[in-house]
């Protein structure tokens, strides 16, 4: 993981690497924000990345095509988001126990098929061509530098920001989410909305996890996701379930993880131990922080997080 | 001439019950017709089938002349029915607005919209502001909210479902104006409700069904509430007698200036909470849940800390533990019966064991005795007249009236020196309600102090002796029964104490 060099020595070069170091944390928190917005906890976006990166790394290093495999990873992530759905939507599953058993699997499945793919490199992911604009100077290092999956990213976020606030069907999910039963007997599909946002996050999580293994590392190794699965829960929570909170705990996130490998190739005389925790804890504080100012009732969980529903019948 | 709607024999089988069973309703356009019943008679299975919510198995239903059998809330709607909920299908975290947005097929523009809420409830008097966060909003507010939601879509039924069991008397007289305004515009209203008196004076026509049957169509304000009662359950009951204040004798229990802080964001605080009760006595606590009730009960019982003074028999409470005030004769029977009474995977005899041990003695150094606990179920059962299969069955296969008259009973037949309730007969029908009041109004006169926390106004004016208001966690003077009027009850439940003008509305979840 570590790409650095040399380190501390560029703030525009240090803001860009925080940027894609903050990619696989923010692709699967803003899959996992519209899942619980719906009112579902899933607690398996480990095992959604995981299984994204490896999917996404066997497709892309099988086809040639790195563009190839987050196709790959976008499916995989939705089919084993699928799974989760159809346990907890149809058959009533407990959504923690069903989560916490989809990280599980999808770390154990992606140890088996990603068996002989340790050690190889993947196709490089095409960056764009801004021409002269990646040429100025600071600018182009902070805005024109990154593959197509950053802008893709950032775009995404917008999006989402957008169809929760003002589209209708962003409406309908935030109304599933805040009182399922209301939103049912106003004629809303319960059951299908969230199916639907399921396999969203479920995607989201796979392409996170791809990114990891096709860019930002770039290589396939076991248990690779090291937790940022969880990070992900932890910001959608402390980000209030809002897509720009996230977004700021994501980069912070990343910024800090950055920070402390430099550190730690710096040789400061602390513990890398210590300094391996200080991304989670300094994260989690200051989204902490953040919640705590302002309006009590605008940060709340939606109110049928983790809830199930039965339409009556 | 045909009637704007009409049902005919409308069936509903649920595994083992009937929930409707070949019921005729009809109703004119203008009409406020009252549809009446007890607790499980099939109302609200009736009026799932209107609105959508539910497929009759047999029957069919006409409106306006034409075939009516709706898929989904949504088709109710595009043919012109609209739902009021008894509880509110709100979204708390969301806007006026965006609420009133969400439950329309085909909305304006948000500016559009909100000029619209605006107009309308200029139009009807349901002033409202389209962007305050519903989660904020009073409960009266909240339903001016589902209203306007209705009337968005230019309803040619609308269907109210208890509206009023939420509401100050104030705020319910505003809402018949608002009601009888729509009438007089062609609208036709199905109002359910179990408030005789207030049926009397806004309908002219009921429908009341008994287990699922449509068992007389008539004129309520021809009929006495006594006669309506009886019609929906079907034999003649005694109302509870009315306690008779005795002469002023020394407190029993007494509270001074208690407060206690909200423990959630959506609780409420107490300040200043002040009242007494002595022995024979029982002092209804009035107001609209969620401004304190569920806290006040609590700071009794001992599971909420409390600042201020408690004491009962003279002795100091509020650093006693729920236990000690057991074993000291002071009982209390929460709001919840489900999850808070009584543990509901538990059966019957455990649960009586669970608040009698100390008064009771059902346990002998730390060993149940359960042949001596089986008893006292059983004597609850006959006494209050709890209709199960037996002690063994858990407490969540009771209906909920059964379960009340079970767990407000074990307190009861403890007979203790003094026992605090909350919502008593909360979702209970008349019968059982009667019986539950009787046994309060009869462990009064064998010399217990008994406090009642009570929304059902009509309730507390049948049996206690005083009076005490409780609204946004202040509780006024208490007056004796016979010297305050429901007027008065009824601005002090909407917060005018006089002093406290301004204060924030609570925005407790109902």
């Amino acid at each position: 993981m570590l790409e650095v060099e040399f380190p501390g020595i560029n703030l525009s070069v240090f803001l860009a690497t925080m940027v894609v170091a903050a990619m696989p944390v923010l692709l699967a928190a803003i899959g996992e924000l519209v899942v619980e917005k719906s009112g579902v906890l899933n607690l398996g976006v480990e095992g959604l990345m995981i299984i994204g990166a490896v999917c996404g790394f066997i497709v892309s290093v099988e086809t040639g095509s790195s563009i190839v495999g987050i196709f790959g990873a976008l499916l995989a992530g939705a089919s084993l988001a699928g799974i989760f759905g159809l346990l907890t939507q149809y058959f009533h599953a407990s959504q923690v126990a069903t989560g916490l058993a989809l990280t599980l699997f999808g770390l154990g499945l992606s140890a088996l098929l990603g068996q002989s793919y340790t050690g190889i490199r993947p196709p490089d992911f095409p960056v764009p061509d801004f021409g002269f604009l990646s040429e100025l100077p600071v600018i182009g290092i902070l805005f024109f530098s990154y593959d197509i999956l950053v802008y893709f990213s950032i775009l995404l976020v917008i999006v989402i920001w957008w169809f929760l606030k003002y589209s209708r069907t962003g409406l309908a999910l935030r109304a599933i989410g805040e009182n399922h039963n209301a939103a049912h007997s106003l004629g809303y599909h319960v059951t299908r909305v969230r199916l639907a946002a399921i396999l969203f996050g479920g995607a989201c999580g796979g392409l996170g996890g791809a990114y990891l293994a096709l860019i930002r590392v770039p290589q396939w190794t076991e248990g690779m996701t090291a937790g940022a699965g969880w990070i992900a829960l932890a910001l959608v929570v402390f980000g209030s379930w809002r897509p720009f909170r996230v977004v700021f705990g994501a980069f912070l996130f990343g910024g800090i993880t950055l920070l402390q490998l430099n550190l730690q190739a710096l040789g400061i005389a602390i513990n890398p131990a210590y300094l391996s925790m200080t991304p989670y804890i300094v994260t989690i504080v200051a989204l902490v922080v953040i919640s705590r100012m302002g309006n009590q009732t605008s940060i709340r969980a939606p109110a049928c997080l983790g809830k199930p529903f039965d339409a009556p019948k | 001439m045909a009637r704007f709607f009409d049902a005919e024999e409308i069936s509903k089988t649920y595994p083992g019950v009937k929930a409707n069973d070949r019921v005729k309703l009809s109703i004119d356009s203008g009409e406020i017709h009252a549809l009446l019943g007890e607790n499980g008679s099939g109302k609200s299975t009736l009026v799932k089938i209107i609105y959508g919510l539910l497929p009759p198995d047999e029957g069919k239903m006409l409106l306006n002349g034409q075939f009516y059998s709706p898929q989904s809330p949504r088709q109710a709607r595009a043919n012109g029915v609209a739902m009021v909920f008894q509880h509110f299908s709100l979204f708390e975290a969301m806007t006026v607005a965006e609420n009133i947005e969400v439950g329309m097929d085909d909305p304006p523009s948000r500016s559009k919209l909100e000029a619209n809420i605006d107009q309308i409830g200029k139009q009807y008097r349901l002033p409202i502001f389209p962007k305050r966060i519903v989660g904020d909003l009073s409960v009266g507010e909240r339903q001016r909210v589902e209203i306007i939601r209705c009337l968005m879509q230019n309803p040619k039924l609308l269907i109210m479902d208890e509206p009023t069991s939420v509401l100050t008397p104030q705020e319910a007289d505003q809402l018949f104006a608002t009601l009888r305004e729509l009438s007089s515009e062609g609208t036709a209203i199905l109002y359910i409700s179990h408030k005789l008196e207030e049926i009397r004076t806004l309908c002219k026509r009921a429908t009341i069904l008994r287990t699922g049957r449509v068992v007389n169509v008539c004129n309520p304000q021809s009929r006495s509430a006594q006669e309506l009662a009886e019609l929906m359950v079907g034999s003649s009951f005694a109302m509870a007698s009315k306690r008779t204040p005795s002469e002023v004798s020394e407190p029993l229990l007494q509270a001074v200036n208690l407060s206690c802080k909200a423990a959630t964001e959506f609780g409420v605080s107490l300040s200043g909470v002040s009242f007494s009760v002595g022995k024979g006595e029982i002092l209804g606590i009035a107001g609209i849940a969620g401004n304190g009730q569920k806290e006040l009960a609590a700071v009794i019982s001992g599971e909420a800390t409390a600042v201020g003074s408690l004491r009962f028999r003279g002795i100091d409470l509020l650093g006693k533990s729920i236990t000690e005030r057991r074993s000291l004769g002071l009982l209390t029977a929460p709001e919840e019966r489900l999850g808070h009474s009584a543990a509901s995977e538990m059966s019957l005899t455990e649960n009586a064991f669970l608040t009698a041990d100390q008064r009771m003695v059902l346990s002998k150094k730390g060993v149940i005795d359960w042949k001596k606990t089986k008893e006292f179920a059983l004597s609850i059962i006959s006494q209050f007249d709890v209709r199960v299969t037996g002690v063994d069955s858990h407490a969540r296969a009771l209906s909920g009236g059964n379960l009340q008259k079970f767990v407000i009973g074990r307190e009861i037949a403890q007979i203790p020196e003094s026992l605090v309730v909350n919502q008593p007969t909360w979702g209970v029908d008349a019968a059982a309600a009667a019986i539950i009041r009787q046994a309060l109004v009869d462990l009064a006169s064998k010399g217990g102090a008994v406090v009642i926390i009570s929304q059902d106004l009509d309730e507390l004016l049948e049996i206690s002796s005083s009076i005490a208001v409780l609204s946004c966690g202040k509780l006024s003077q208490p007056k004796n029964t016979n010297d305050i009027t429901r007027n008065e009850i009824g601005l002090l439940m909407g917060g005018v104490h006089g002093s406290t003008i301004g204060s924030e509305t609570s925005g407790a979840a109902a």
